[in-house]
């Protein structure tokens, strides 16, 4: 089966977090998410537990840490903003070497520092436990608006095709001598735009003939039955309330 | 080969009434834009026929099979299929006139192939263990069992155009509609479909101007030039009347025409 290379966020597996239903572990997520991002500034311990408790999780769902480490690289431009807030927050008051810093700044640096990684790794864990097609379904299960859903899942199928079109057209221009090396030499390809949006308009207009030969009349039927089972809804919502439970405490004693 | 499948599918349908399964009489279209599509098609296609619709570009082939379905309003004439007028029965008729789009791309729109070809059983209130057999028989019968998990754009062109026949299957249509189901494909691939196509127990339509594949899928043909049907026999004889093909922009492949003269 191909669901291997379905999408490069994704690892195949059959790990207990690859089997959870998609909605209990976006609603995981959601948890986590509001945990760290209410954590009080300086609550070192309480990173510590967030942090192992997103360490079950990672090793619950079998992913390579090769795979982890380097699609939690996305946060190193946060990481490398955090590291400067140290130095231009106002009232420095410690100093390495000649180069005044403020310990409140480092401490405000180092938390977004944290919830960066935090909530990045765990965002990791679901998408690669979770294909993009099962996602969908777990945001239909969670009442988001269909035509969200739908729109959605449509730029998802659709994303290659348009890519593929637009990757023909600049083929064919580049064919034909079209060698653009400034930014004056954009009109071609912004041209070219235009056309894609006219062709991607009409294959809309085809996609939906094709949808109302099949006895479509508006409205998507669900095709998954997304079945959480009992275990899911304890295993995640300990997880998540643990979570909730140290931000809760850290908040109280800060 | 042709036969054994149109034995089967006349005596699947206990509903099948005497009459044809589709009849068009005195159709008219004209595009929004003013061109004339379709300029009087009479056209009766008996249950179990196989029967390829042959033509040059812009000779109103897609138009015509876009009215089987519903798709277009009729502006005059009528469209019956199994007896009902098709703009009076929508859904029933979509059930039974399975449509198979030029574009793979266009018919194949969700996710995976399982959900593509579950789409149009579901649109028909099928859930469940009765979903979930449909979608196996379907891609079954176009041996494509293998890639249900898949999303069509990881998949080749053959292997796509026979998941969207699949789609259309999952309806258990009485007649099936293939627009230009050969283009853009390679030989291999277009023998192969021809063999699906041999095997499945409906009626079919397929709308071509590729002449071999139309020799090797159906026993009657129609050619149809600027929106009207201009002749309609057994596909080996229309295919050698040289006078005919020449008149109607329509040609076999170098070196064809001679040898079977």
């Amino acid at each position: 089966m191909g669901a291997g290379h379905s999408h490069p966020l994704h690892v195949h597996g059959h790990s207990m977090v690859h089997r959870m239903a998609p909605h209990v572990k976006l609603l995981a997520l959601v948890g986590f998410a509001v945990a760290v991002a209410t954590l009080p500034v300086g609550a070192w311990w309480a990173f510590l537990g967030l942090a192992m408790l997103l360490a079950v999780a990672l090793v619950a769902a079998r992913l390579p840490p090769r795979f982890v480490a380097s699609r939690a690289l996305v946060v190193l431009p946060f990481l490398l903003s955090a590291l400067v807030v140290p130095f231009v927050a106002s009232g420095h008051d410690a100093t390495v070497g000649p180069v005044g810093y403020s310990t409140e700044g480092l401490a405000a640096g180092l938390s977004i520092a944290g919830r960066a990684l935090l909530g990045v790794t765990a965002s990791i864990v679901v998408a690669g436990t979770t294909e993009l097609p099962r996602v969908l379904a777990g945001l239909e299960r969670l009442h988001v608006p269909q035509p969200i859903v739908a729109i959605a899942s449509f730029m998802l199928r659709y994303l290659e095709v348009v890519a593929g079109e637009l990757g023909r057209m600049h083929a064919a221009m580049t064919a034909r001598g079209h060698d653009p090396r400034w930014l004056w030499q954009v009109r071609p390809m912004a041209a070219a735009s235009g056309a894609l949006f006219v062709r991607s308009y009409e294959r809309g207009e085809r996609v939906h003939l094709a949808m109302q030969a099949r006895g479509f009349t508006g409205h998507l039927p669900r095709l998954h039955d997304e079945h959480a089972a009992p275990r899911d809804w304890i295993v995640a919502t300990t997880w998540a309330v643990a979570a909730l439970a140290v931000t809760v405490i850290a908040t109280v004693m800060a | 080969m042709n036969t054994t499948g149109a034995d089967r599918g006349s005596s699947r349908d206990e509903s099948a009434q005497a009459g044809p399964v589709v009849e068009v009489t005195g159709l008219r279209y004209v595009h929004p834009d003013g061109t004339r599509a379709l300029d009087g098609v009479d056209l009766t296609i008996e249950r179990g026929e196989r029967i390829a619709i042959l033509g040059p570009n812009g000779a109103g082939k897609t138009t015509l099979t876009l009215h089987l379905n519903g798709l277009l309003p009729v502006q005059e004439g009528s469209v019956r299929v199994a007896g009902m007028e098709v703009a009076d029965h929508l859904s029933e008729v979509r059930r039974r006139v399975g449509l198979v789009f030029q574009d793979p791309d266009d018919q194949l729109f969700l996710g995976t192939v399982h959900d593509d070809v579950a789409f149009g059983p579901a649109n028909l209130g099928l859930r469940g263990q009765d979903l979930e057999e449909r979608v196996e028989q379907a891609l079954a019968a176009v041996g494509m069992t293998d890639v249900a998990a898949k999303p069509p754009h990881h998949l080749s062109g053959g292997e796509r155009r026979r998941v969207a026949i699949a789609t259309v299957l999952a309806m258990e249509p009485d007649v099936l509609v293939l627009d230009e189901p050969s283009a853009g494909m390679d030989p291999v691939s277009v023998h192969a479909l021809a063999q699906v196509l041999a095997r499945l127990p409906v009626t079919l339509v397929v709308v071509t101007h590729d002449l071999p594949f139309a020799l090797q899928t159906c026993g009657r043909s129609v050619v149809m030039d600027r929106g009207r049907i201009v002749a309609r026999r057994d596909t080996g004889s229309l295919l050698t009347d040289n006078r005919l093909m020449a008149a109607h922009r329509l040609a076999l492949p170098f070196g064809w025409g001679r040898r079977s003269r």
